[in-house]
């Protein structure tokens, strides 16, 4: 019930995508790790701080005729590893998917490592964290061999 | 294996086979016997840091085996400064040369640079990275003096922050079940991250302040340097410095067998009186360089060392 009545705080969306159970405050990284903060041609609903079930609290993010890719999604897993999303076509659910890591995370992020190699963005081969481990998640630049801050991570997107 | 960025890419097999190929160079290695294994190949040197030991000791090696070698030189008159990438570097030379061994300040770039190569790449130290090569001559002799690497008690002391030989030392010496003592001041602490990976190894990990206090129980005793330019001011330096020093007064009650290394140049860390005790190895060290060098590259060219090679022999 609690979790029908957050869906309703916004209207639901006709067609594009929701992703449910962001851990609280996390939405708005959620937007960045996206790109969709700086994209004005669709229109995105956040909801922050609502109960829920699952996770005490967490945030909802609807964005609207647009439906994200699975590599789009699995940007989440920096913020939001265990968010739920549904892809939402004529007011219905048509898809769900779940975020997935796998074991390497290639030009979304670069390495916060301030003396690594990859800090010359003009070399040209990909930014790669190896994903050491997943709960808790931690991350290895695959050159330098660094362990990666999350909260600094998260300003580094690519 | 591909090439050497860290120890990692060698298992414990690999390195005593290894070893074992650099002991039976060392007639090669001594000029006592010409065996050009390596005619026709080329070494390129790029070194993008100072080196005075390792890009010696790496040309010494090529050319006792008759291969040939190639210098980046001094980075300062290279397209390097120029504003070319690692990766337009890494291009050109890997079509120049068979090898590559390289030392770089950005720590990374020789993983970098593996994955921009054809062909294979030793690294020499990127930052405060690793240095394999220079573990596999500690290695070699640790091997000579003790005929083991399993089970010894290894004290690690000085810079074990920014000292890159002792990170990819001391992951090698764990993986043959080695106790390690780490003492260093405690601005120049072994990185967290590498304390965690010894101990994920099942490493028996101790870290002290203490140098002397734990000398008498040491195998090994590793000496580094420790910068001035790591400290805020030359009093707190010369107070720390002081701590990390070795006299040959020092060591009158350690093991008959312990060795003292160090992987030069030193400074004060080892006073001369030392050079004259049975334990120093330092000097027997840097000469180890060329022989564990000429092993690694025949291993990363796949040309076989002769399972007999005679001193003296033409």
């Amino acid at each position: 019930m609690a979790d029908e009545h957050n869906m309703r705080r916004v209207t639901a969306i006709r067609n594009g995508t929701v992703i449910d159970h962001i851990p609280s405050g996390q939405s708005l990284k959620v937007l960045e790790l996206l790109n969709i903060a700086r994209d004005t041609s669709v229109p995105v609903s956040l909801v922050m701080n609502v109960p829920s079930k699952k996770m005490g609290s967490k945030d909802i993010v609807k964005v609207e005729d647009r439906e994200l890719t699975q590599t789009e999604l699995d940007r989440l897993a920096l913020v939001a590893p265990d968010s739920s999303i549904a892809i939402i076509r004529a007011y219905t659910v048509a898809e769900k998917l779940e975020v997935n890591l796998g074991n390497e995370v290639r030009n979304v992020v670069q390495c916060t490592f301030s003396n690594c190699i990859t800090q010359n963005l003009r070399e040209p081969l990909a930014h790669r964290l190896r994903v050491t481990s997943t709960d808790p998640l931690t991350l290895r630049c695959h050159y330098c061999q660094r362990p990666q801050d999350l909260d600094e991570l998260i300003h580094n997107l690519l | 294996m591909k090439g050497l960025i860290t120890m990692d890419d060698l298992t414990n097999e690999d390195i005593l086979s290894i070893l074992d190929d650099a002991s039976r160079l060392l007639p090669v290695a001594r000029g006592e016997t010409y065996l050009p294994l390596l005619e026709g190949k080329i070494l390129g040197n790029l070194f993008f840091e100072p080196s005075t030991r390792t890009r010696m000791s790496f040309e010494t090696a090529m050319k006792r085996l008759g291969g040939d070698v190639v210098n980046l030189g001094d980075v300062k008159t290279s397209s390097v400064v120029k504003g070319e990438t690692l990766f337009d570097t890494i291009q050109m030379v890997d079509g120049y040369t068979d090898i590559i061994a390289m030392r770089h300040p950005r720590q990374g770039a020789a993983r970098y640079a593996q994955d921009a190569a054809r062909v294979p790449i030793l690294n020499g130290g990127d930052g405060a990275g690793h240095h394999p090569t220079q573990t596999m001559l500690d290695l070699f002799t640790i091997l000579q003096s003790h005929g083991t690497l399993e089970g010894l008690t290894v004290v690690l002391a000085g810079d074990l922050r920014y000292g890159r030989t002792v990170h990819s030392l001391s992951h090698a010496l764990v993986r043959f079940g080695c106790k390690l003592i780490l003492s260093s001041p405690d601005l120049l602490r072994m990185p967290p991250e590498i304390i965690a990976d010894l101990r994920e190894h099942g490493a028996d990990v101790i870290e002290t302040e203490d140098l002397l206090g734990n000398i008498n129980d040491a195998d090994v005793v590793y000496m580094t340097r420790i910068q001035k330019e790591r400290f805020a001011d030359e009093d707190e330096y010369t107070k720390v410095a002081g701590a990390y020093k070795l006299h040959a007064r020092d060591v009158a009650n350690v093991k008959a067998e312990m060795i003292i290394m160090h992987p030069l140049p030193r400074v004060d860390e080892i006073h001369p009186s030392v050079d004259s005790t049975r334990h120093a190895r330092y000097f027997e060290q840097a000469f180890n360089g060329v022989v564990a060098r000429m092993a690694l590259l025949c291993r990363l060219l796949n040309i076989e060392v002769p399972a007999e090679i005679h001193g003296g022999e033409a």
